[in-house]
């Protein structure tokens, strides 16, 4: 999988301290809460990037984890 | 329950074609006086096309059903010349609010967008559409709509296609052409000759309640909740129809039980729930509902059998695009219909009837099933999503667009039809040939006047001035079925045709005009092609390619 729009390259001014950040999003958070944050998550940063080719690149590389199988379209 | 409306009734009137023999042979005859039908022979009627019209029934539609009519829709009732009429009965409404739970999440102000004559959309019981479109019929001695005749034992020849007609007054044969089916979702002619179509059911029901408020005061505003709190887990939509009736919609699930749902005291009980008990009001109309969305692979059967509106394709209540993508499909046929009868056009064109509202239909079906799944989430992730969608739009504007309850009907552009002639000037993509035209004020004579009156019914040439097509205009063939339109000339020049002037400057940023830049518009308003300079040649392609002239024969179709 080669993206072309999205970039995969290193782009984190702090890496330690957005990795620390998002755990601490999360410290604490029951199963539901985890989901939610989850999905407000996704929805904010996606609205921020807007450019559904990039946001398909994202996905096609965080969907590919899915079993051969589960879903026709992704093979 | 109360009622604010009578349904007329029309009488049968004994046919001469009763006693005919042999069989009274007619170029089209229509099936189902519904909006599908009584379009279709209005829009004949304007092509000077004679029709039969028959209905089993000797009324208009029995309840409300579809009440929301969009603007596509009002400005092809407009060019059958009931458009007037039906926007003036009308309700229309700006503020919706949108509710999850007991929160209102937020209130948004639909703006009247300028510069078109009819409105983005109006609620309209369908009753109403269909008495305003039988009067306007009668406006025309070559629609004979038969009331209380029922069409049935239809057989397809090559030549033409045979059918009985059952009357009060006894059965009788008769032949067309053409046969238009417009007998809605269970179509019996569609059952009858075996024909499938492909698509899913929803498992969930709705519940539709018409209620009369006792007071004019209740707000004009279209009211969603998703999660209602006096209907959990379901959602509910409130907007307003004419005649102070209130059309309530409510999901009830799959597993309710539909005629327990319905028990009046059942529902009066929710509707004060939701409305607060102070508020007073009358059911006019109780029914439950479920839907499919689905089509025929193929509308045309034969050649000669023409399936329309819900017989030939079903969606969701969501978003308005049952009636709306009908009287879509049935323009798109009727002009194509028109000139192959008369022999301007190879048959092969009705092909592209097909062709062109598949990809409409193909469109409503996406759009419907994306609101379903949006009303309904199909799992618990997708659940997840949608209430945070719902719950962030609170505060966060971004969120808003993506909250799905129901996308208004928009007239799809045909890209990638045969029929049009694909851009060689430099043009953006606005306005590229497959789409509708769109409306803009202009005067004519002077007087302020709409654009979309004056396209439609024939091929127009819209020719935006210049001292070049003056010059070639003045030596301009006349060409039959072709109407010449022309915009910002300065001079005061005889120029043929008719002359619009585009003094709000709506059509130049529109149409991207300049001098010289010609369209070359479809009868049902499409745009076919568009150059910079007017060249009569490729016009005369152009129109020929429109026509289907350049279409190989369907020969094989079965």
């Amino acid at each position: 999988m080669n993206p072309k729009t999205l970039n995969t390259e290193p782009n984190f001014a702090s890496p330690d301290d957005f990795y620390a950040a998002l755990n601490d999003l999360f410290a604490g958070a029951n199963d539901e809460e985890v989901e939610r944050i989850s999905a407000r998550l996704i929805l904010l940063l996606a609205n921020h990037i807007g450019d559904l080719v990039v946001l398909t690149e994202a996905m096609a590389i965080a969907g590919s984890i899915k079993k051969a199988g589960d879903d026709p379209a992704s093979s | 329950m109360v009622s604010t409306y009578t349904n007329p009734e029309y009488p049968f009137v004994r046919s001469p074609d009763q006693d005919a023999s042999p069989a009274a042979h007619h170029p089209v005859i229509i099936i189902g006086a519904g909006p599908s039908g009584l379009s279709a022979a209005l829009d004949l009627a304007l092509q000077g096309v004679a029709t039969v019209l028959l209905d089993e029934s000797n009324t208009v539609s029995y309840g409300s059903r579809a009440i929301c009519f969009a603007k596509r829709t009002l400005e092809i009732m407009d060019r059958y010349g009931c458009g007037d009429r039906m926007v003036e009965k009308g309700v229309t409404w700006k503020i919706g609010k949108v509710f999850f739970r007991d929160q209102q999440i937020y209130e948004f102000n639909l703006l009247p967008e300028d510069g078109h004559k009819m409105p983005a959309f109006i609620n309209l019981q369908q009753y109403y559409f269909e008495e305003y479109m039988v009067e306007r019929c009668a406006d025309f001695a070559h629609i004979d709509l038969r009331w209380l005749s029922k069409a049935g034992d239809v057989q397809v020849y090559p030549d033409r296609v045979a059918l009985t007609v059952t009357t009060p007054a006894g059965d009788y044969p008769l032949s067309c052409d053409y046969l238009l089916v417009a007998d809605g979702a269970g179509s019996p002619i569609r059952e009858s000759l075996g024909l499938e179509m492909t698509g899913q059911v929803f498992y969930d029901r709705f519940l539709i309640a018409d209620i009369v408020m006792k007071s004019q005061d209740f707000p004009t505003e279209r009211r969603y909740w998703f999660d209602a709190p006096f209907h959990r887990n379901h959602s509910v939509l409130l907007h307003k129809q004419p005649d102070n009736v209130w059309r309530i919609d409510m999901q009830l699930g799959w597993d309710a039980d539909p005629e327990q749902e319905s028990q009046p005291e059942k529902v009066i009980a929710r509707i004060k729930a939701m409305l607060g008990e102070d508020v007073e009001f009358e059911p006019e109309w109780l029914s439950v509902y479920t839907f499919r969305c689905r089509r025929m692979r193929d509308f045309i059967y034969r050649d000669r059998v023409l399936f329309m509106g819900d017989a030939a394709h079903q969606v969701s209540p969501f978003g308005a695009r049952g009636a709306n993508g009908a009287v879509q499909s049935v323009e798109n046929l009727c002009w194509k219909l028109k000139r192959v009868l008369s022999g301007e056009a190879p048959p092969a064109l009705l092909v592209t009837y097909n062709l062109e509202r598949s990809h409409g239909a193909d469109e409503n079906l996406l759009n419907s099933t994306r609101t379903a799944d949006f009303i309904t989430p199909k799992n618990h992730i997708s659940h997840v999503f949608r209430d945070e969608v719902l719950r962030l739009a609170a505060d966060h504007p971004f969120a808003r667009p993506l909250i799905n309850s129901g996308r208004l009907s928009c007239p799809c552009t045909l890209d990638g039809s045969p029929l049009n002639t694909p851009d060689a000037d430099d043009f953006r993509p606005q306005m590229r040939p497959g789409a509708v035209c769109r409306d803009a004020p202009v005067l004519t004579d002077g007087r302020p006047d709409w654009l979309l009156r004056h396209l439609g019914n024939r091929f127009t040439l819209m020719v935006c001035g210049g001292e070049a097509e003056r010059r070639a205009l003045a030596s301009f063939p006349a060409i039959a079925d072709l109407q010449l339109l022309t915009i910002g000339f300065d001079c005061h020049c005889a120029l043929p045709g008719t002359r619009i002037d585009d003094v709000r400057r709506f059509m130049q940023s529109a149409y991207q005009l300049r001098p010289g830049t010609c369209y070359l518009i479809r009868p049902d308003q499409h745009v076919c092609a568009r150059w910079r300079r007017l060249d009569l040649a490729s016009v005369s392609t152009a129109m020929a390619r429109a026509l289907g002239r350049s279409l190989h024969s369907h020969g094989a179709a079965a």
